[in-house]
């Protein structure tokens, strides 16, 4: 099974084959051979789908919300997935993911991919876009990316989604938390999850007037409309419904607005710069382990250069010679 | 960069068993030893294993059973994964009997853990397991 050729998957893919695409999303994951050709497959076929980021605190109840999504959506007869990121382990490199838990891809015909934080060839940043287009061009509709929203990196990923989510449990202080984050502002919809418990009515509260705050700062004009808050007991489901539709809700202003297709400007921006980054970072590594580079980081020690200088000189040998290897062709 | 992809395990304990103690603690080992874990968790069929692996292109599946049950679920299991054509080793912790062991690992089961097994063992028995089909 292991051994399939790309052609084979690519043919199996519009079908929404589970072993296909889980097969696609860890080539592109690893950037393994065929990564480029299957980037490539995918990227002519997506922008069906709409992206919809969750995020929240570790307990918030993210996953459970989606396990009720995703129950909502089958019964309307749509075709949703999610990609499920988790943290990783700093000190070994093991994660244990454990989102699936909550979610019934069997009764939802979801699909459902779980991603560790760390493991990835170019890091979370270049992982998750690549495997939520090939979710999109196997023709999922709604696409769900979780995350705990830790981390600038988290926070750029959710926040590009064209409909970003924001969950906070009832007598978190979540509200602060988020408003540290910097979720306050990417988010489209606010949940209130576990309203059922005692406080859920003053995080509600604490939303308000965050969101009213940014009426005074202007932030909403930006934005272009207010942020709903959406009351809700993932455990039994109340108020599930009313987060599907105020996503459809969000969907529908994005597109009249015009709104989606400027998502899309700066999630594509947002991609290209990142990958960009990530070759240079490639380049800046091979040089430094170099004889020229070993060069400048002595130069640097014996006090002859200063750090920036020596990083100038780096950084001007790699503008100059040109690398012909891109990533793709130097895997070891 | 990493050099070598991780490898994903799912692991799950099938039909009505709720002692996942066990499960927890090999969840922890094998990500202490580098591996991702997809946990599933209580009351999975060998129908929503065989989801959990394709979707997340796991290279092993782990299954916990303390029920007396195994002689039933863990060969129903290898037969699910055999007949979506996947190719993934099953390892079966537990309560299992020795000669139980031996009618497993005839049914097809890679390797087989009773409750003495220590971390390492456990780590090595996926390792192999997972060598052994690539």
């Amino acid at each position: 099974m292991r051994a399939e050729s790309i052609e084979e998957l690519l043919a199996g893919a519009p079908s929404g084959e589970r072993r296909v695409v889980g097969r696609l999303i860890s080539i592109v994951e690893r950037d393994g051979d065929g990564a480029e050709e299957i980037a490539e497959w995918a990227h002519a076929r997506s922008g069906r789908a709409h992206i919809v980021g969750i995020t929240g605190a570790p307990g918030a109840g993210k996953s459970t919300l989606v396990g009720g999504l995703l129950a909502v959506w089958a019964k309307a007869g749509r075709r949703p997935a999610v990609l499920a990121v988790d943290p990783t382990s700093p000190l070994t490199g093991g994660a244990i993911l454990g989102d699936r838990v909550r979610m019934d891809s069997v009764a939802t015909g979801a699909f459902v991919r779980s991603m560790a934080t760390r493991g990835h060839r170019g890091g979370l940043a270049l992982a998750v876009p690549g495997a939520v287009r090939v979710l999109d061009a196997a023709g999922f509709d709604p696409v769900v990316v979780e995350t705990t929203g830790v981390g600038q990196v988290e926070v750029d990923i959710v926040g590009a989604a064209d409909t970003t989510v924001l969950v906070v449990a009832a007598g978190w202080g979540d509200a602060v938390q988020a408003s540290k984050a910097g979720l306050l502002e990417v988010a489209d919809l606010f949940v209130v999850n576990k309203a059922d418990r005692h406080g859920a009515h003053d995080a509600r509260r604490d939303l308000d007037l965050m969101l009213d705050l940014g009426r005074v700062s202007g932030h909403e004009d930006r934005r272009g409309h207010r942020p709903e808050i959406v009351m809700t007991t993932s455990t039994t489901g109340h108020g599930v419904e009313g987060v599907a539709s105020a996503i459809d809700e969000h969907r529908r202003h994005l597109v009249e607005s015009g709104e989606r297709a400027r998502a899309y400007h700066r999630r594509i921006a947002l991609e290209v710069r990142d990958r960009a980054q990530a070759l240079l970072v490639t380049r800046v590594a091979k040089l430094l382990s170099s004889e020229d580079g070993r060069v400048a980081l002595d130069a640097a020690e014996r006090r002859a250069m200063t750090p920036a200088a020596a990083a100038r000189a780096v950084a001007a040998r790699i503008i100059a010679a040109p690398d012909r290897t891109s990533p793709e062709h130097d895997r070891s | 960069m990493p050099h070598r992809p991780a490898i994903r395990i799912v692991l799950a304990k099938l039909g009505l068993d709720g002692h996942d103690r066990g499960l927890k603690v090999v969840a922890r080992i094998l990500r202490d030893a580098g591996m991702e874990v997809i946990y599933l968790g209580l009351r999975q069929s060998a129908e929503s294993v065989v989801a959990a692996v394709e979707q997340e292109d796991a290279h092993a599946v782990g299954l916990s059973l303390h029920n007396a049950s195994h002689l039933t679920l863990a060969p129903r299991m290898v037969g699910a994964l055999a007949a979506a054509a996947i190719d993934a080793p099953v390892i079966v912790g537990g309560i299992i009997p020795d000669d139980d062991a031996d009618e497993l690992r005839r049914a097809g089961v890679a390797a087989v853990l009773g409750p003495g097994a220590s971390a390492d063992e456990v780590v090595r028995a996926v390792r192999d397991a997972v060598a052994g089909r690539s």
